[in-house]
């Protein structure tokens, strides 16, 4: 084993180094995209072929009635609407006080109809004001933020997540006194597209 | 004059020793944020704003459709169109599409599979429910419509 002691200046030349992070900077950069997995989330509805085609007879206090046509104008039970769709809280919170608004929050339906030629962003639009809304009556049922509610929405693993999620959909022996009856009706074929 | 011309006594040169950090500190930041792309995207996606996202949890079981009009119109055509993976599909072709995605999960975790669907905002709402028309016949029930969070004023 021959050692070389006091060899002259064993350090590495490391003035280069900014410039090759530099040029891993300017890679990453270049060939990357920040993810975007956030958005609304929406389950849908079983198989139509095995759903069992029952006629059932909703009354039609019950129902909160949302269209869409193809120039993507709003009628709002019933009335054109130009605005942002509002009452839906008052709707679902009625609890029979007004004979004609909805019985229970168990009992309202929210329908959104759309045509084939309405746009996706109309569509995301009035998506995103109805899911606002049952939203904002979770949250005020736990007390915490809109913001604060969807976070624990998003992340169930976690058991006190889990007992927050079901104190303010209001979950009782199984069934919620809250939920998110969201009915999206299969789009007419009137306006073409 | 003589007032106010003052030797400078300070030392003029900043310091750059710190610089390959700083660089590095960014480039850390860039390498942990940020996902390398997959797929080359074919089709325009200008995403639709909301306020109400979710945001999701499991990243392994999602699984990407993109719908809007095609980039190259010349060849595909400016009617919108369904793209899955690199190429172009028809809502009938969506069944087989979800089955193939769903093979690449664990078995326990099939069921739980997310699509999330990046759609153009001109595109129309027919296409998108003939897709998930499909998707509830493949028990694909679990849907994102990406959006990107809308600016509160």
């Amino acid at each position: 084993m021959a050692r070389n002691k006091g060899r002259d200046n064993p350090e590495i030349n490391s003035s280069s180094m900014a410039d090759i992070a530099f040029l891993l900077l300017i890679f990453f950069l270049v060939t990357t995209t920040i993810a975007n997995d956030r958005g609304l989330s929406l389950q849908l509805p079983p198989n139509p072929e095995d759903i069992e085609n029952i006629d059932i007879k909703i009354p039609e206090r019950n129902l909160f009635k949302i269209q869409i046509n193809s120039a993507d104008r709003l009628l709002v039970e019933g009335e054109p609407f130009e605005q942002d769709v509002t009452e839906i809280k008052d709707f679902v919170l009625n609890n029979g006080r007004d004979p004609e608004s909805s019985d229970s929050p168990k009992d309202a339906i929210v329908s959104l109809k759309t045509d084939r030629g309405t746009s996706q962003e109309r569509y995301i639009e009035v998506l995103d004001e109805i899911q606002g809304a049952y939203y904002d009556m979770y949250a005020a049922r736990i007390g915490v933020t809109n913001k604060e509610w969807r976070d624990i929405a998003s992340d169930l693993t976690d058991p006190e997540n889990r007992r927050l999620y079901d104190e303010g959909r209001g979950l009782k022996d199984g069934k919620l006194e809250y939920p998110m009856n969201l009915s999206i009706a299969e789009p007419s074929k009137t306006g073409g597209g | 004059m003589s007032k106010f011309k003052k030797k400078a006594n300070t030392k003029q040169d900043i310091p750059t020793s710190a610089l390959p950090d700083i660089i590095f500190m960014l480039l850390f930041f860039f390498m942990v944020t940020t996902v390398l792309r997959e797929v080359t995207i074919n089709v325009k996606q200008r995403i639709p704003d909301a306020t109400q996202l979710r945001k999701l949890q499991r990243k392994s079981l999602v699984s990407y459709l993109y719908i809007g009009e095609p980039k190259k119109t010349d060849q595909w055509g400016s009617e919108p169109r369904v793209q899955a993976n690199d190429v172009f599909i028809e809502p009938s072709d969506v069944i087989l599409w979800v089955t193939t995605e769903k093979d690449k999960l664990n078995e326990v975790e099939r069921d739980q599979i997310t699509i999330a669907m990046k759609v153009d905002r001109e595109a129309k709402r027919g296409l998108v429910a003939d897709v998930e028309l499909e998707l509830r016949k493949a028990n694909a029930r679990k849907l994102l419509y990406t959006t990107l969070q809308e600016m509160e004023e």
